[in-house]
């Protein structure tokens, strides 16, 4: 399914104070494609995911997803947060199981369902354990099987793997990779790390620092799997960490 | 690890000792007992441990035709229920309410404020004014006791849930109710367990003194006041050690709850 981001901009208001934080944004994103917004810290890269789940409104423009507008959450789009928030009171299998408990599905075949995805990330066995007793890089895991649960037409990622450490974060990006192409999801990913985004993505839009727009969409033909140590991919790697040089500041 | 050597002087083996230390001040306070009563020598001021034994060995006897320590015990446990069980239907709700909608909370706030800091004992002359002697005024005082712990632990609770996730709730398909009963609920529960363990605490406190007003004629509180007018101090003592095992046993009920159902609460990081 498609996505598309029409012409957004968002502003924050502080004691009366109007400032910027997206100005007309346009995207699209195609099906099944792999699309990662990258951008320097502040530059309302979060913001235009929260925006594009319905987590928050825009003050102008819109996002379509299927032909329908976004105005608040929905299944369509699932979102994986930076801090993974799992229910810690729920085991790993029924945090999985969340979204299809919503929607009244029997416990026998969500937990079908949820052991499908459990077996997906690699984890079965640790269906009855709580998240308290898995790794960071185990409950993202987690957070990413309960957003594939709901069988989303697009999987919104905020930093997923910002909080873990190098070698995790490796780990997780080639896990993150074969999931999506077993599930042909559509995946927005966001990042500030160039080494991850060109990894990744098939085109990346780079954001612009505060207040962010789009400065240059790229596309990553580099063939998969990816290595990071090619000369093709360094290449790619120098021209986006230059698009993103430009505009910082010189100290 | 090395033991301590034998020559160390008594203290110091106490102090290496947990169990030893624990146990240390209730040996004094007993020993303290046995000399201080036998130098009075006064059933009246300060009776003897034996005495007070006996009466506790015979908890299903009946005293002074007051009826038994035990039976005037479960007496007060049912008034103290009902006016925990009201307190918390209360609380509980207008808590959560007051955590997610500022107005409510704007609303209630100021109120809640002025009404806090006052001992639920203050209200003994008005309940009495207002419900008569009998289980209506002594139901009212016990809930207003357990009724403001509950409240400001439910709405600090609910007030400590993360962001995320409700939002990860909504984003998964979760309506505004499945959000309250799957998320704000279990996510709250440990910090509400607490409000309920300490509103029964003080509820359980309530009772007794409710109890001892004029007119009563059951309960622990009452049992301890008729000891007082007939003179019965080793009943007096003995109802005391039985508000104290009583209050304490269900403090343990509380913890034991709380470490087996929210455990994730300490491990979640």
């Amino acid at each position: 399914m498609t996505l598309i981001v029409e012409n957004l901009s968002k502003e924050f208001e502080q004691r009366d104070v109007h400032s910027p934080a997206l100005v007309s944004i346009n995207l699209e994103v195609q099906d099944k494609e792999f699309t990662c917004v990258l951008g320097p810290s502040g530059c309302g890269k979060t913001t235009l995911l929260r925006i594009i789940a319905g987590l928050e409104k825009p003050t102008s423009g819109k996002v379509i997803i299927g032909g329908e507008i976004v105005t608040e959450p929905t299944p369509r789009l699932a979102m994986i947060f930076q801090d993974y928030s799992l229910f810690p009171w729920r085991t790993v299998l029924d945090n999985i199981a969340f979204g299809l408990e919503m929607k009244g599905i029997d416990e026998t075949e969500r937990h079908r369902v949820a052991s499908h995805y459990l077996d997906l990330i690699g984890l079965c066995g640790f269906g009855k354990n709580y998240p308290y007793e898995l790794s960071g890089g185990m409950r993202q895991r987690v957070a990413v099987a309960r957003a594939l649960a709901i069988d989303p037409s697009v999987l919104l990622m905020d930093e997923p793997f910002g909080a873990l450490d190098a070698q995790t974060r490796n780990m997780l990006q080639k896990q993150l990779l074969e999931i999506w192409e077993k599930t042909q999801k559509t995946i927005l990913f966001v990042t500030h790390s160039v080494d991850e985004a060109v990894f990744m993505a098939d085109r990346i839009v780079v954001l612009t620092s505060r207040p962010g727009t789009v400065k240059e969409v790229v596309k990553i033909d580099l063939p998969r799997p990816r290595d990071r140590t090619s000369l093709d991919f360094a290449s790619v790697r120098r021209y986006v960490l230059g698009l993103i040089d430009e505009q910082l500041p010189i100290q | 690890m090395q033991m301590p050597p034998d020559n160390q002087p008594w203290w110091h083996r106490i102090q290496s000792k947990p169990v030893l230390l624990k146990i240390a001040l209730p040996i004094i306070i007993i020993i303290s007992w046995i000399v201080l009563s036998a130098l009075i020598d006064n059933e009246f001021i300060l009776p003897s441990i034996a005495s007070v034994l006996l009466v506790l060995s015979k908890p299903f006897a009946d005293i002074l035709g007051s009826g038994s320590l035990v039976g005037n015990a479960l007496v007060s446990l049912g008034r103290v229920l009902i006016g925990f069980f009201v307190a918390a239907v209360l609380a509980i709700p207008l808590g959560i309410s007051m955590a997610r909608n500022n107005k409510v909370h704007d609303f209630f706030d100021s109120t809640i404020q002025v009404f806090r800091p006052i001992p639920p004992l203050a209200w003994v002359p008005l309940a009495l004014a207002w419900f008569r002697i009998g289980l209506l005024s002594m139901v009212f005082i016990i809930a207003i006791g357990a009724f403001f712990p509950i409240l400001l632990n439910t709405l600090d609770g609910v007030k400590s849930i993360k962001k995320t996730w409700i939002e990860a709730a909504h984003t998964l398909g979760a309506k505004e109710r499945q959000v309250l009963t799957n998320v704000i609920l279990p996510g709250a529960a440990p910090t509400i367990w607490t409000g309920l363990r300490v509103g029964f605490g003080i509820a359980w406190m309530c009772v007794v003194a409710a109890e001892m007003m004029p007119g009563t004629n059951s309960g622990i509180g009452y049992l301890i006041i008729t000891s007082y007018n007939w003179g019965q101090v080793q009943v007096i003592i003995a109802g005391i050690i039985v508000i104290g095992i009583i209050g304490l046993g269900i403090d343990y009920l509380f913890k034991v709850v709380e470490r087996k159902k929210f455990m994730w609460r300490e491990l979640d990081r």
